[in-house]
Order: C-alpha cells, then structure tokens, then sequence
C-alpha cells in the first residue's frame, strides 16, 4: 500500500463506515418493525399460540428440525406441516413416537398433555401462514 | 513472555483444547446418528448431541477469545494485567458453570432442565445455539463483564495500540450483541429477526475484530514488519467487515417473514462479505514475504497463513455459495448450510485461537518454539485437521446439493426421510472424514508433550 495512505485515514474510514452502516441497519430494521404486523398476522397470535411456542421450545424441537428454515438439518422442515400434513396427523404423531423401527433416525417420546399439544398445533398452524416471500420451494420443505 | 501476570491465559488455552475434545466426539455421534438412527437412543437423542457439540464450540473459542486476549494485552499495553487474581477466579467460574450445564443437557430431559431452572418466569431456553438455562447466560455475562473490565483497565494504565484498541472493541461487540439473547417474544418472527443479531453480529462483525486483531498480533510477533503497516491493514480489514457484513445480516431474511426488499439489501452487501476474508488471505501471506527475522516457531507461521486461507475458504468461499436469495431460496436450511457453517467456523474462530495458542504456548513454558520434532508434530495435526475438514465440507456439500435436487428441484420431489435415504453415502464418507480430524487433535495434544531441544527464549 502506498505512503500516502495512513493508518489514521484507514482508522476513519473504519468508525465512518460503522457507523453509517449501523445506522442503515437500525433505519431498515424500523421500517421492517412497521411492515411485519401485515406479514406476521400477530393479530392471531393467541394465548394459546404463544403457550404452543413455549413447548416448542421446552423440548427444544429446533435441535433435530428446521423451522423457516432455521434449525438444525436432521428432520423434516416443520414451518409448513400443519399444511403438509394436519392438526390430527401431528397430534397422532407425537403420541405415536417413538418408531423403534431399527436404524432408522428416532424421535423422542415428550409425553406432552392433550393441551400442550393442542397449544403446539395452534402454534405450528400460524408460523405456516406467515408470509415467507413463498418459500419453501413446495410442500415438502 | 515480557509479563508474569500473561500467565493466566495457559489455564484459559488448557481449557479450551480440553472442550474442543468434548466437540469433536459429541459431532461424531451425531455423525453415527445420521446414519444409524436409532445409535445411543434413547440415552442421547441427537438434538442434545446437538446442543452439546455447538455450546462446548462456543464455549472454547471463548475460553480461547479470552486467554488469547490475557496473553495479548499485557503485551500490547507493556504492563502487568490489572487483576491476575479476577482473571483467575473468573476462569474457574467459567469453567464450573459451563461443565454444569453441559451435565444439565446429558443428565435430564431438556424440559425436566428448562423447569429446574425456573424457565418459565423468563424464557429463553430452546432457541439453536441459545440453548443455555438463563443462569447460564447471566453466568456468563458476568464472566464476561468481570473480564472486560479487567483488560480494559490494563489497556487504560499502559501503551493503547491500535490492535488492542480493535481487540477490545470486538470483544465489548461480543458482550453487547449477546444481550439479544434475553429477548424472546411469543412472536416467532421478531424472535428469530433479533436472535440473529446475537449470532450473526458476531460471527460476521464484532467477532471478526478479534479474528483481526489476534492475527496482527501474531503476524506482528514473527514477521517482524513495522507496526504502522500491519495496523494499517488491521483498520481496513475490519473497516470492510462492518460496512458489508452490518447490512448483510439481511441475508437471514429472505424467507422468514421480512419485506421482500431484504433480497435486495441481503444479497448484495453479504456478497461483498468474501472481501475483508480475501484482504486477511492476502495480508497474512503479503507480511510473512515482508519478514524482517526467521522466528523459529515456524508452526505458528503456518497457523497464521492457514487461518488467513481457510477462513476466506469458509466464510468467503462457501459463504458465498448460497448467499445469493435466488439461490438461497433451494439452499436454505440444507445440508449446505451446515458445510458452509464448519469451514468457516474451523477456518475463522478455530484456527486464530489454535495460531494464537501455538504462538504463545511456547513462550508460556519459558521459550521462543518448541523443538523441530513437536513443531513436526503440530504441523502433521495442521494438514490432518484441516484437509478433513475440507473433506468435510465437500461431502456435506455434495449430500447438499443432491438433497437439494431431490426435494426442491425436482418435478416430482420426494420426502425430507426419503431424500435423506438417498445420500447416506456421503453421510459415512463425512463420519470417517471425522475419524481423521480426532485423529489429527489426538496429535495436535500430543505435541505438548514431545520433549527435544528448544529454541530460547527471544
Ligand atoms: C470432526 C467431526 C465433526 C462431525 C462428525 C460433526 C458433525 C456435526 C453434525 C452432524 C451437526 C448437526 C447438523 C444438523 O443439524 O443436522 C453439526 C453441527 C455443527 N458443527 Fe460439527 N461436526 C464435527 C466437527 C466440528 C468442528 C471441528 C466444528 C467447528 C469448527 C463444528 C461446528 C459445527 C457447527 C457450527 C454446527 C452447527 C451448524 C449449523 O447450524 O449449520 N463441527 N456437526
Ligand atoms: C467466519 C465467518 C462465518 C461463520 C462462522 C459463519 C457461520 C454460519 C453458520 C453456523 C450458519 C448456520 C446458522 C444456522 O444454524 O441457522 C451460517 C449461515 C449462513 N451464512 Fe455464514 N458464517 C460466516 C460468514 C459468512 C459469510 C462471509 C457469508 C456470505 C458471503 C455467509 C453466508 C451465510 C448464509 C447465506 C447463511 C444462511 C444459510 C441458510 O439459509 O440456511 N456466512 N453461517
Ligand atoms: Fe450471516
């Protein structure tokens, strides 16, 4: 690098642009905050939704599956499987588990009540109706 | 070492190396589990596995964040550290609360856990990486506040360069972002927006300031290139990381309930991303052909140089692959994410902390390198290590791609299971892959203790 370039116009051009940036982000991140409640229908956020999260989070579902996409790659995408598969499919499936088919990945047994699951319908049935730009690329996820 | 008080940084880098242990073999379960479903269940479901593998990865590179900066500092600022007492005390805290909490993961079910320690009154358990109960995480703001506050008192009694001035900007970055980690609310999609700005401000921001810093100080150290040149890169360097890296944070929503205009923002700042790991590449070899002196620690040379290679390889390389929304859109959440996310988590964070280790281990032990026969010996466990994980990467990449073909491309697509059948074979050419990276830690312990003649100190 030539002489005629400092370290003190390398270090401005470093807080200069920090800051810009951050300030960008925060600009775009409260223009975002004014949008999502048309894209995330918080209005249907319901007590029983917010519980459904919790037990969601309690068995620390994200820890094999991916939702939105997020998430670890081991099981199936599950922000589209109240779509995919159902409220009764899904209940039925976590009672049912898990297979002992042998080899075959397993899922583990959360004994949840009859309201834990309801509230963990409720929950995955809106995360699928949020508005994801179309994604997945189809139902299966 | 110029100062008794950088001591404190060896039971930081012990530490560290000894989780890094724990990592790798709870990745090879999982590894099995992949491929042999039902291995170790019900005793260790891979979602704990899981959580296992990625905190012990967090944990030790902050350990190693730590002891490298205990070890810098006092140099960088030629005075003793303010509080070797507070460094060490906070060490052992450290320590017994993480081990606890890794005995929480494997010892009860995860909700048994989240009930013990009252998760409830302020949930923010269950969120990938964040898997911490709550007094873990406010653990570990007070360790991290403690050692802040330590450093910067060292730094504001002695020389303030501008390396430790960037190092401690990033690590004051890594306490501040992780705050982000207590807002948890019902609302999935604020939940995930702000749960990013934990993890990806710092893997793509505070904590490439860090990364930077660190391999200044290295370079500086057995390069011997004037100050002013290396710390004139340093401010570019991570001047291009937040400029691009900030705004790229909007390459994590495309897809998760975000206006649509995050494609744009997200593509085209994180596409610049590469730059600032492709700068650090040229950097790191442009001051070794500088040198001014052979400093006899050549293994700590080729951690520097690999670092530099293996992170614009990960981060930039990989990272790229799929940071464009078109394409994202097919790869999102696949087997090549997790590709993208070992080479640049081995190529960034593993490999400065291992540089900075290999640097000042030595000097710990009272000299300049260790003998040829242990530096051969760290130099085998370098190649080991880190062509597997480039095997890694590829197969999981390839296993990616077809899983992507199969379950999204594809006019008839299958199943998330049925695709999964399809690629088994890559999934054991990652396990044994895996095998030969333990193979190359095994090593890289070992080396501690070969004996031979050493270099004196300088
Ligand atoms: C060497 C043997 C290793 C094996 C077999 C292995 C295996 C795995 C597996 C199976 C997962 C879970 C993927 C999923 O969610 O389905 C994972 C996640 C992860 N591992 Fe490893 N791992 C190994 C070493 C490492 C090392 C050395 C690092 C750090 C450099 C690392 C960093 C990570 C990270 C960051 C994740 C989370 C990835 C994501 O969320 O995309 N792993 N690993
Ligand atoms: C050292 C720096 C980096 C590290 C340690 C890192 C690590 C990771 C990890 C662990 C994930 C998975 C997160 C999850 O589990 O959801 C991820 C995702 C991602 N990274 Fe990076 N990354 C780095 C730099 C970059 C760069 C420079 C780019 C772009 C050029 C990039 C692009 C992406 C993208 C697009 C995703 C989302 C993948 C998806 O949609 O599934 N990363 N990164
Ligand atoms: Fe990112």
């Amino acid at each position: 690098m030539s002489q005629a370039f400092t370290k003190s116009m390398a270090r401005n051009i470093f807080f200069g642009g920090t800051v810009f940036f951050f300030l960008l982000l925060v600009a775009l991140t409260v223009d975002t905050m004014q949008v999502l409640p048309k894209r995330d229908h918080r209005e249907n956020i319901t007590p029983s939704v917010a519980r459904g999260k919790h037990v969601w989070e309690r068995n620390d579902c994200i820890g094999c599956h991916t939702l939105l996409g997020e998430g670890a790659y081991f099981a199936p995408e599950l922000g589209n499987v109240y779509q995919r598969r159902g409220g009764e499919f899904i209940k039925a499936w976590m009672q049912a588990m898990p297979t002992k088919a042998p080899g075959r990945r397993q899922m583990p047994q959360f004994n949840l009540t009859p309201e834990e699951l309801d509230d963990l319908v409720a929950f995955l049935k809106w995360s699928g109706e949020i508005n994801t730009a179309k994604w997945p690329p189809n139902i299966e996820g | 070492m110029r100062y008794q008080s950088q001591a404190v940084a060896k039971p930081y880098f012990i530490a560290a190396i000894g989780l890094f242990v724990g990592q790798v073999l709870f990745g090879l379960i999982m590894g099995l589990q992949y491929v042999i479903g039902d291995f170790l269940f019900p005793a260790i479901p891979f979602n704990v596995a899981r959580m296992v593998h990625t905190n012990l990865l967090i944990v030790w590179l902050l350990f190693g964040f730590m002891g490298s900066a205990y070890y810098l500092i006092p140099e960088e600022a030629e005075t003793e550290l303010f509080s070797p007492k507070l460094a060490l005390l906070m060490f052992w805290v450290f320590l017994v609360a993480g081990a606890l909490t890794i005995v929480g993961y494997l010892a009860v079910p995860y909700a048994a856990l989240a009930k013990m320690t009252f998760n409830d009154l302020w949930p923010t358990m269950g969120r990938e990486f964040l898997e911490q109960p709550l007094l873990t995480k406010l653990g570990i703001v007070v360790v991290a506040l403690v050692f802040l506050f330590n450093i910067s008192m060292t730094v504001l009694k002695g020389r303030k360069t501008s390396i430790s001035l960037v190092l401690l900007m990033g690590l004051w970055g890594l306490a501040i972002f992780f705050l982000f980690s207590f807002y948890n609310p019902s609302n999935l999609v604020l939940d995930k927006y702000f749960w990013w700005w934990t993890v990806h401000l710092w893997v793509e921001g505070v904590w490439e300031l860090i990364l930077g810093a660190l391999l200044a100080f290295v370079l500086i150290k057995v390069t011997g290139v004037d100050r002013e040149i290396i710390e004139k890169w340093l401010y570019l360097i991570i001047a291009m990381t937040l400029v691009t890296g900030i705004v790229g944070t909007g390459h994590h929503y495309f897809w998760i309930g975000t206006p649509e205009y995050w494609q744009w923002f997200g593509s085209v700042f994180s596409a610049l991303e590469p730059i600032p790991f492709f700068m650090m590449t040229v950097f790191a070899f442009n001051m070794v052909n500088r040198r001014r002196r052979e400093h006899p620690n050549r293994a700590a040379t080729l951690w520097a140089l690999g670092t530099g290679v293996m992170a614009f390889l990960g981060a930039g390389v990989w990272g790229f692959l799929h940071t464009l929304a078109p394409v994202n859109y097919y790869t999102h959440g696949t087997q090549i994410t997790s590709a993208h996310g070992h080479m640049s988590f081995y190529g960034a964070y593993v490999m400065v902390v291992l540089t900075m280790i290999s640097y000042a281990m030595p000097m710990m032990r009272g000299r300049a390198a260790n003998s040829d026969k242990a530096q051969v010996m760290e130099m085998w466990s370098f190649w080991l290590m880190t062509v597997s994980m480039v095997f890694i990467t590829l197969f999981l990449t390839a296993a990616g791609i077809l899983q992507v073909w199969l379950q999204r491309v594809s006019a008839t697509p299958l199943g998330f299971m049925a695709a999964q059948d399809q690629v088994t074979l890559f999934y054991w050419l990652r396990e044994i892959s895996g095998l030969v990276f333990l193979v190359g830690l095994v090593l890289y312990i070992a080396h501690f203790f070969v004996g031979g003649a050493s270099r004196k100190a300088a």
